[in-house]
């Protein structure tokens, strides 16, 4: 399956959870939050949360403004 | 804490807000943030770049500076409300500075989205801080909606002009039942010190730190200024006079 990480397309060959997805980018254990087809998931949801073929994956961290 | 700033119940002893775009590096923003006396500090919420270097939550958990996630880079109300849920999941807090622009020439808020965002966000359980305009009526509106302090511009965004319509901010301060936060346009000391006391809460800046020539120095003359300011104003200024009045006795 083919899914969408912050822009980027990731062909995956097997099973992916939006923790695995987030692990691509970054092993942080705070300051990031993650959203799936525009839904916040909380971060502990993230393990039981399957992804699917098309999925749009956005994953934030704050950075320097305002 | 001597004449706290209160926001939403929480105290600062501190009422200059800072923010930390620009900056060259993460060494300078620390040495300034250290000097502006800051205890609020705004960061935006982006894309994790994977081969960023340094963190900029790291430096403030470091200093006990707590981070204001903002909602810079959003037109919509739509988008404003998905990264302010996005930046609440990510750094734990309820507490958003709204900011949903209108074009990327003024930076100027959009009145009509700004409003409408911060009513969702208020019913979604979020202490909203709004960038709004120098505009007393949505100041008022936003007030009314629910939002835990006014935040109007004293010009745009980075422009350094000052505060261009200094009328509207007392008019604003005046009615305001939550902290007026002079957020957007200061361009050295004396403007943060005007802000003050034009009997703001607070002041909230960037530019005119980050991208001085020194910025921690100018950090330093910010956190004065805004003291100097918030003294003058609980001190009480002298009316002003048409003709002279003299200071020392009269000759016998």
């Amino acid at each position: 399956m083919t899914i969408t990480v912050n822009g980027e397309p990731h062909l995956a060959a097997g099973a992916m959870s939006l923790a695995d997805a987030v692990a691509l980018l970054t092993t942080k254990p705070a300051g990031v939050a993650a959203a799936l087809n525009g839904e916040v998931v909380r971060r502990p949801d993230w393990p039981q949360t399957p992804l699917a073929d098309g999925d749009e994956i956005e994953v934030v961290t704050a950075v320097q403004g305002g | 804490m001597d004449d706290p700033l209160v926001i939403a119940g929480e105290s600062f002893s501190s009422r200059l807000i800072m923010g930390t775009g620009g900056m060259p590096s993460l060494d300078v923003l620390d040495r300034a943030l250290v000097a502006s006396g800051t205890e609020l500090t705004t960061v935006a919420m982006r894309r994790v770049d994977p081969a960023a270097s340094g963190s900029v939550l790291d430096l403030l958990a470091a200093r006990g500076i707590r981070a204001l996630p903002n909602t810079a880079g959003c037109y919509t109300a739509g988008e404003a409300i998905r990264v302010a849920r996005l930046a609440r999941e990510a750094l734990g807090t309820s507490w958003v500075k709204l900011e949903v622009i209108a074009d990327e020439r003024t930076l100027l808020p959009d009145p009509i989205e700004l409003l409408t965002a911060s009513e969702q966000l208020i019913a979604d359980g979020f202490v909203v801080l709004p960038y709004t305009n120098d505009d007393p009526v949505l100041a008022r509106r936003l007030e009314q909606a629910g939002c835990a302090a006014v935040m109007p511009l004293g010009s745009p965004i980075g422009s350094g002009l000052g505060i261009r319509n200094p009328h509207n901010i007392e008019l604003i301060v005046e009615s305001a039942g939550v902290p007026v936060i002079l957020d957007a346009g200061i361009g050295t000391a004396s403007d943060a010190a005007i802000a003050m006391e034009l009997g703001c809460a607070a002041v909230l800046l960037a530019t005119s730190v980050t991208r001085a020539r020194d910025p921690e120095l100018m950090a330093t003359a910010m956190r004065e200024a805004v003291q100097a300011g918030r003294l003058a104003l609980r001190a009480g200024r002298v009316p002003r006079r048409r003709h002279a009045q003299a200071s020392s006795p009269a000759m016998n």
